[in-house]
């Protein structure tokens, strides 16, 4: 058993270097030069010396396999170097943008269950009722809806109910508060975009929730406790729903995860300045190389550890 | 079948409401909403429906053969498609948008090269328990080759995942074509696309004009919201013990 766990830790030190390599090589791909950008972003003229100059402080001069060996390391060193676009400390670039991003992700994984875990378990118990279509429905609709359109329909939503309670419009603040210093303004910004990712992700959940349920209520010892009498209610809380939501606890793991990573597109929506506004590439400044090559592998090297986590732990 | 041209300006009705003339109104630039919705379709199934082909047939190759032959190749191509999957989609195709550049070619390659893992995990999940079922042994011992076993008796078993797969992907890839458009990084103007027209001006023109934002959006939607349905049916149909759940 602790072989088994260690070993398929152990699996995931190959995939880490994997996804550092890759993040790498994609971003020495992206054609481009990041010095001649950021010399000629300011309009001025330049020559190939201040070129040269510019690469020799990036690093950029030195072999290609250094470079990423250079990376790697600064990665066990808890170093991850600084912005070639930007020219701040990643960390302190992503440090910036992370609560936002985090707060955003773990409330739309509130959102997700309060909305899926009661409506699954209802599905379940009226299966193939009415009720049950129209939550499927429901459900298949939220993997179908795309989340920028989703989000554009809250901000219409939003201005044109302001408009008619208020008579101006009201728009959710974009500068982010922490919560601590101010709930009301903090959770106005962050409660349109959980909304909208976690719709989605409800989704996924919810069929989940339901399949676990209809798998459970089926079990003989469903049948013992009606047998022997209990309130139907208390059958459906404390024995079927506990040992349904196994799977979908797990499942909840995985999406959290991916959550981050689908955050791009939302927080483009809500113009919020999040981690996701690291990674797409704004056309007009293709080249923030490495900012986006460190909060990639971020992306990366977190979801594949919540995967062999969660792998470990639904096949031991 | 679209009653104007999807490109042409008419700086005569620019952003109309809904009418007789245009039924689905007209957008900033006086572009009849209907005719660009219809001629986006063309766009959103080319690119779903090739993305999801080339993805799940090179994902069949991949699976079916890393299942039988197993192995080092099985353990190294599974290392390799897990860094691929490591990554969410959208963030894969932007990276690779980023190097190929944009448009409808270069986005049917971004969409298909991370879908392509997800379809060979699947398939070699369902190749390796068959592989272990006696009528393969059968199939060695009559001593037919390995092309004859992948061929006759591995693919048509593993058939039912990867036509369920196929139609999912359809409609992932139509809304991954759509989400790239839109962040301005998937198929560029003049191409008609439903992710475009909700990024040329949805969300100034959010309150005056909203029909410009529901309606692509709505397309994508549907058209999404039907494959998911074909595909749940199907799986349903193929799937002998999901019948009775």
């Amino acid at each position: 058993m602790y072989r088994y766990i260690i070993k398929r830790l152990l699996l995931v030190i190959p995939t880490l270097l994997g996804a550092a390599a890759l993040v790498f090589l994609l971003m020495r791909l992206i054609p481009g030069d990041i010095c001649v950008v950021r010399l000629g972003s300011g309009g001025g003229t330049f020559d190939e010396r201040a070129v040269q100059v510019c690469h020799a402080q990036l690093g950029l001069d030195r072999p290609v396999f250094l470079q990423f060996v250079d990376f790697v390391w600064g990665f066990f060193r808890g170093d991850f170097g600084i912005s070639m676009w930007s020219g701040k400390p990643v960390l302190t670039e992503i440090a910036a943008r992370f609560p936002v991003s985090l707060e955003i992700a773990i409330m739309a994984v509130v959102v997700a269950n309060v909305i899926a875990i009661p409506l699954g378990t209802i599905s379940a118990l009226k299966q193939n009722s009415p009720i049950d279509l129209a939550i499927r429905v429901f459900s298949i609709a939220g993997l179908a809806t795309p989340s920028f359109w989703l989000g554009i329909l809250f901000i219409l939503a939003i201005l044109n109910i302001s408009q008619t309670a208020f008579g101006s419009p009201w728009m959710p603040p974009i500068d982010y508060v922490p919560i601590w210093r101010d709930p009301l303004r903090n959770l106005a910004m962050v409660i349109f975009p959980a909304l909208t990712v976690g719709y989605r992700t409800s989704a996924v959940t919810m069929r989940m929730t339901r399949s676990a349920m209809l798998e459970v209520l089926r079990e003989d010892y469903i049948r013992t406790a009606r047998a022997k009498g209990l309130v139907e209610q208390i059958i459906i809380n404390r024995h079927a729903l506990k040992n349904a939501l196994l799977p979908v606890v797990t499942l909840m793991g995985i999406e959290a995860a991916f959550l981050i990573g689908g955050l791009v597109v939302t927080e483009q929506v809500f113009n919020l300045n999040g981690i996701g506004r690291l990674a797409p590439f704004p056309p007009s400044q293709m080249m923030c190389r490495c900012s986006i090559d460190r909060s990639c592998a971020g992306h990366g090297s977190f979801a594949a550890v919540s995967r062999s986590a969660a792998l470990g732990c639904s096949s031991s | 079948m679209a009653p104007y041209s999807p490109t042409a300006n008419d700086f005569s009705a620019m952003t109309e409401a809904p009418s007789w003339a245009h039924w689905l109104g007209t957008d900033q630039f006086g572009r009849d909403q209907l005719s660009r919705i219809i001629y986006g379709a063309r766009t959103a199934l080319i690119v779903g429906f090739s993305c999801a082909i080339v993805a799940s047939v090179a994902g069949l190759v991949l699976g079916v053969g890393t299942a039988y032959f197993g192995g080092r190749l099985d353990l190294y191509l599974q290392g390799v498609l897990d860094v691929v999957m490591a990554f969410p989609l959208i963030i894969m195709a932007l990276a690779v948008v980023a190097i190929f550049g944009t448009g409808v070619h270069n986005v049917i390659v971004a969409i298909t090269i991370p879908l392509i893992p997800r379809c060979a995990r699947v398939v070699r999940s369902s190749a390796l328990s068959i592989r272990e079922v006696p009528y393969i042994d059968a199939a060695r011992a009559c001593g037919f080759g390995h092309s004859r076993i992948i061929l006759r008796h591995m693919v048509p078993n593993v058939m039912a995942p990867f036509l369920i797969l196929l139609t999912a992907f359809v409609g992932q890839a139509i809304l991954a074509e759509a989400t790239l458009s839109y962040l301005g990084l998937g198929v560029q103007e003049p191409v008609p696309a439903w992710g475009l027209m909700l990024q040329g001006g949805a969300e100034e023109y959010a309150s005056t004009a909203p029909w410009i934002a529901i309606f692509p959006g709505l397309a994508i939607a549907l058209t999404v919201f039907g494959f998911s349905l074909f595909g749940d049916a199907l799986r349903d149909a193929l799937d002998p013990k999901l019948r009775d759940r």
